[in-house]
């Protein structure tokens, strides 16, 4: 049996018939082409600014939103007092913004639940699906489809609307937070100048879904999983307002395409400046999303599924859904926010933005699932300490940092390198020491007698032992 | 004159926001009057949005769709006689009065300031492109005295509900 896999996993090379080599090198050959294609025409500068420019799709719809409006200047002019003067570009520009969100949001979440399950599923030395479709590709269609199909069941007792309410308002904050994402420097839906004020209220407004859920359902476990929900909600997002404040303190603008333009400007990610602020911002989202570690709220082995325990078929399904959008969001807000956007160091010249955002989010949403597949979960008590007792003063040490360097950098007059340079050692020297020297005041011991490594694996022979036995992949 | 859209928007939310207040008064049951007082204001964030006050309006769905709903939970939650009942009229007259005063309030000042004189032109000379940038800019500047007296009273307000709840170590 061991011999047999040992061999399948180091088959030698196949002889690759002469045919497909030359279509191979064809292949090679024109991609060779096109990237010189591409080369010359972005370093002549003919893409710039027309419409046909594939880096940014914002300057196509500004194009098209100029011809609407020169065919709006035709109206008769009393159509003007009534519909209003450009009309025709405001539909059209929200019309074109929505769709291409949720058509992202719509395959995302479909790939999503199938590369979670197949990425976890690795990660614990099993399969994962792997049955409907090649790969168990259809996977997630399968289980839509059996969703739908599912009986939808009302508890006795249950408050009617308000049990039919949440999964619908649910989804509203979710699909409404991807507005001030900037896919390109003029890719952005809704780029208000209040960007990241909006994204918190935004965020809020899921907790009172969640609670009237849990409250409706007539059950004491849907209601304990939502009010830990609230508690934790409330919590976390402290320390989350906290480190986005000191984002807006350095970078100086609450829209996210300047946060963004900030960066590429500086050539600096600002998870390089500010350490704090992304763990910070990163680990309170993970609360905020009931994921694990920090899944308190549905944890399935002590009150069965937390809020939606009495919810079947799609309406469970839209909660799965939301769960799953609402990381991606903040996978994408973390890489928006921390890792540069759709800049990165010029090369957005040649990659459209959204690309480089993509992989930047994908990068982001890999370490949260990682997190999901590998830790065990809080206790209720330990998140709630966690947040009041670490987080929280920690984010607060950070933004008095940076407000002192947001003030010297808006009046020291060095060159970037100097100053950003200065600070970022000052900022990891100071996450250095709070992360440690924090920890060890509110009563962590390190080292206290535990294991340092994984012994229990090695012991039974870790991950040998599972290709032994055949589970590995 | 705006254009329709406007219209229809300000009459369209100000139905739902005062629905939302009505529902708020007839609902018998006190999480779904919750439902509907954040109806409403949600509602209002929307009119504040019609009027171009973005900060505003998201500051509006940020403390009370988003905060205030929730203090409400833990005091429905905590308080023993909230109870699921709405229908207690202790409060009626008083709370009635309390409303017609601020709406009297409110009624005077909206006839009595002359709206005319920060409209169109007048209002696009003082250029008001970023509302957050002006009321940040006099949060901390010409009425810096107000925003720092409201701070520690916070600060006070917060300090007292921890030495309220606080359980003493010796029992």
């Amino acid at each position: 049996m061991n011999s047999t896999l040992r061999q399948g996993r180091r088959r030698p090379a196949a002889k690759v018939p002469l045919g497909l080599m030359i279509v191979g090198a064809v292949f090679a050959l024109g991609f060779l082409a096109v990237n010189a294609a591409i080369g010359y025409v972005v370093i002549d500068g003919r893409l710039d600014g027309q419409w046909y420019d594939i880096r940014d799709l914002g300057i196509a719809v500004e194009e098209l939103k100029v011809q609407l409006d020169a065919i709006n200047d035709d109206q008769p002019s009393f159509l003007d007092d009534i519909v209003g003067q450009h009309w025709m570009s405001y539909a059209v520009g929200a019309l074109l913004g929505a769709i291409g969100i949720l058509s992202f949001i719509g395959g995302a979440l479909l790939a999503l639940i199938w590369i979670e399950r197949r990425l976890i599923g690795r990660m614990q030395i099993r399969r994962g699906p792997n049955r409907v479709g090649p790969y168990g590709l259809l996977q997630p269609v399968a289980d839509a489809v059996k969703l739908i199909q599912k009986e939808v069941l009302m508890p006795d007792g249950a408050d009617r609307i308000l049990f039919l309410l949440p999964p619908a308002i649910i989804f509203v904050p979710m699909m409404a937070a991807w507005g001030p994402v900037p896919w390109a420097p003029q890719m952005a839906y809704l780029d208000i100048n209040v960007g990241v004020l909006y994204l918190i209220a935004v965020s809020s407004l899921t907790t009172l879904a969640v609670f009237l859920a849990g409250w409706a359902s007539n059950n004491h476990y849907a209601l304990l999983g939502s009010m830990r929900t609230v508690a934790m909600m409330i919590s976390y997002e402290i320390p989350l307002s906290i480190a986005l404040l000191s984002v807006v303190l350095i970078t100086g603008s609450m829209q996210l395409s300047e946060i963004v333009q900030w960066q590429a400007d500086h050539n600096l990610w600002l998870a390089a400046l500010l350490p704090i602020a992304m763990l910070t911002y990163f680990f309170s989202s993970t609360a905020e999303l009931n994921r694990t570690p920090n899944d308190i709220a549905e944890a399935e082995s002590e009150i069965v599924a937390g809020f939606h325990t009495e919810y079947s078929g799609m309406k469970f399904g839209l909660f799965y859904a939301v769960e799953l959008g609402n990381a991606l969001l903040v996978a994408t807000l973390v890489a928006t926010f921390f890792l540069g956007g759709w800049s990165l160091f010029g090369l957005e010249e040649w990659i459209p933005g959204y690309l480089i955002l993509f992989a930047k989010l994908s990068a982001a949403y890999f370490v949260l699932v990682w997190l999901r597949g590998t830790l065990p979960r809080f206790r209720l008590d330990q998140l709630m300490r966690f947040a009041w007792q670490y987080l929280i003063p920690l984010s607060l040490f950070n933004l008095i940092i940076v407000a002192v360097e947001a003030s010297l950098l808006a009046r020291w007059d060095a060159p970037g390198l100097v100053s950003l340079g200065l600070f970022t050692i000052v900022n990891w020297g100071a996450a250095y020491i709070l992360f440690r020297d924090w920890a060890r005041r509110i009563g962590y011991q390190p080292d206290a007698g535990g294991p340092r490594r994984a012994e229990l694996t090695q012991q039974v022979g870790g991950i040998e032992a599972a290709h032994r036995m055949g589970t590995a992949t | 004159m705006e254009s329709l859209g406007i219209i229809v928007a300000f009459y369209l939310l100000s139905a739902i926001a005062v629905g939302g207040a009505i529902g708020v008064f007839l609902a018998s049951d006190l999480i779904r009057a919750l439902a509907f007082l954040v109806l409403s204001f949600i509602a209002t964030a929307g009119l504040f949005l019609t009027l171009s006050g973005d900060f505003i309006a998201i500051a509006q769905i940020l403390i009370y769709a988003g905060a205030i709903p929730v203090l409400i939970v833990f005091a429905v939650m905590l308080a023993p006689l909230a109870g699921r009942n709405n229908g207690n009229g202790l409060y009626l007259v008083p709370g009635l009065a309390l409303g017609a005063a601020v709406a009297v309030t409110v009624a005077f000042v909206a006839v009595d300031v002359e709206w005319n004189e920060l409209s169109g032109a007048l209002l696009a000379e003082r250029d008001f492109a970023t509302t957050a940038g002006a009321i940040g800019d006099a949060l901390v500047g010409r009425y810096v005295l107000a925003f720092e007296i409201a701070s520690v009273l916070l600060l006070a307000a917060l300090i007292g509900a921890i030495v309220l709840v606080r359980e003493d170590e010796a029992t």
